[in-house]
């Protein structure tokens, strides 16, 4: 019997297919002096985003990125790189856009200077229903993995992507 | 200005962070624009901002208010701690203080960084602490939250 419950008619069976599908790996830098501005912009004091001597004595092998850097920040100016993250976003029915999330686990800090290989993955698709003036919901999962030169992982980003239907009598805008 | 170093041992399921205040300005979410990369508009245009979320002006970065959990973290975990796992969600727009000359905010709300000890393991050689955190704007709304994992020395 044909599935005929409308959530379930968003995702196609070649959105599904999708699921699984890796990006080419994109090299990204961390720039000493990115990292600085950024830990200036959020107001953020401490030493080891600035100073080499002071992130040693704090027990790092040298300056470091502060935590949240990584993601857009880190691929400012590189448009391969967020092309890189792009190439597994499916397109969506829906217009509007919402970040639902973003998560980070690391293994250890990264280090300016550093250059990392990142992989992004679609880990997961699905569809809710949201409250009226939502609508229906369209969730993506995607994760990307940040691995150093002798091969072992750093961090692991994980991105809640929410594009929805919103107002049924009016435009959508991109938020 | 150094905080004393949090043990696993010392630290207790329920516990508070001590919360850390922060200020967001529109020429903060300028600075934060260009040092993030994130240049949507309805970040720094107030017309645009209006229309896209009616009743509302500029609205801070939620990736902002993720950040500021992040130097909370770190700052709370010490020289001797290390942030393991960060996950926010945002839940609420916040409307940035406006500048009153090019250095000094006008009056109004405050944001705090917050935080309460949810549980506490061990990972094989990792002393580990679970935390809720949030970030609440000067109305008490909790318009950021995360859940975070900070890896502590045992003593």
């Amino acid at each position: 019997m044909p599935n005929t419950d409308p959530l379930d008619t968003i995702i196609t069976p070649a959105m599904r297919g999708q699921i699984g599908t890796t990006s080419a790996p994109w090299m990204v830098e961390f720039e000493p002096g990115a990292i600085r501005r950024y830990a200036d912009a959020i107001g953020d004091p401490n030493l080891a985003y600035r100073d080499d001597d002071a992130a040693r004595a704090l027990g790092y092998d040298g300056i470091i990125a502060p935590p949240v850097f990584l993601g857009w920040p880190a691929w400012q100016g590189a448009q391969e790189q967020a092309t890189g993250f792009e190439s597994v976003r499916l397109d969506s029915p829906f217009k509007r856009h919402v970040t639902g999330g973003t998560e980070w686990r690391y293994e250890r800090p990264i280090l300016a200077g550093e250059r990392l290989t990142a992989l992004a993955e679609l880990v997961d698709v699905y569809v809710k229903q949201g409250r009226p003036g939502v609508g229906k919901m369209l969730f993506q999962i995607i994760d990307t993995r940040y691995t150093d030169g002798a091969g072992a992982l750093v961090v692991t980003t994980r991105y809640t992507d929410i594009t929805f239907e919103g107002p049924q009598d009016e435009e959508g805008s991109d938020g | 200005m150094a905080e004393p170093q949090p043990t696993w041992d010392s630290v207790a399921v329920g516990q508070e962070l001590p919360p850390l205040p922060k200020v967001a300005t529109t020429q903060m979410l300028v600075q934060f624009a260009g040092a993030s990369g994130d240049f949507a508009p309805h970040h720094f245009d107030a017309k645009l901002a209006k229309a896209w979320f009616p009743g509302t002006g500029v609205i801070v970065h939620g990736a902002l208010k993720a950040a500021w959990l992040g130097q909370y973290l770190t700052q709370w975990a010490g020289a001797q701690g290390r942030l393991r796992g960060l996950a926010t969600q945002d839940r609420g727009m916040d409307a940035p203080r406006h500048m009153l000359d090019a250095h000094q905010a006008e009056e109004g709300q405050t944001w705090h960084c917050m935080g309460v000890v949810v549980a506490k393991r061990v990972e094989g050689a990792l002393a580990l602490v679970d935390l809720q955190v949030w970030v609440e704007n000067g109305a008490g709304e909790r318009t950021t939250r995360g859940e975070a994992t900070v890896a502590l020395p045992r003593t």
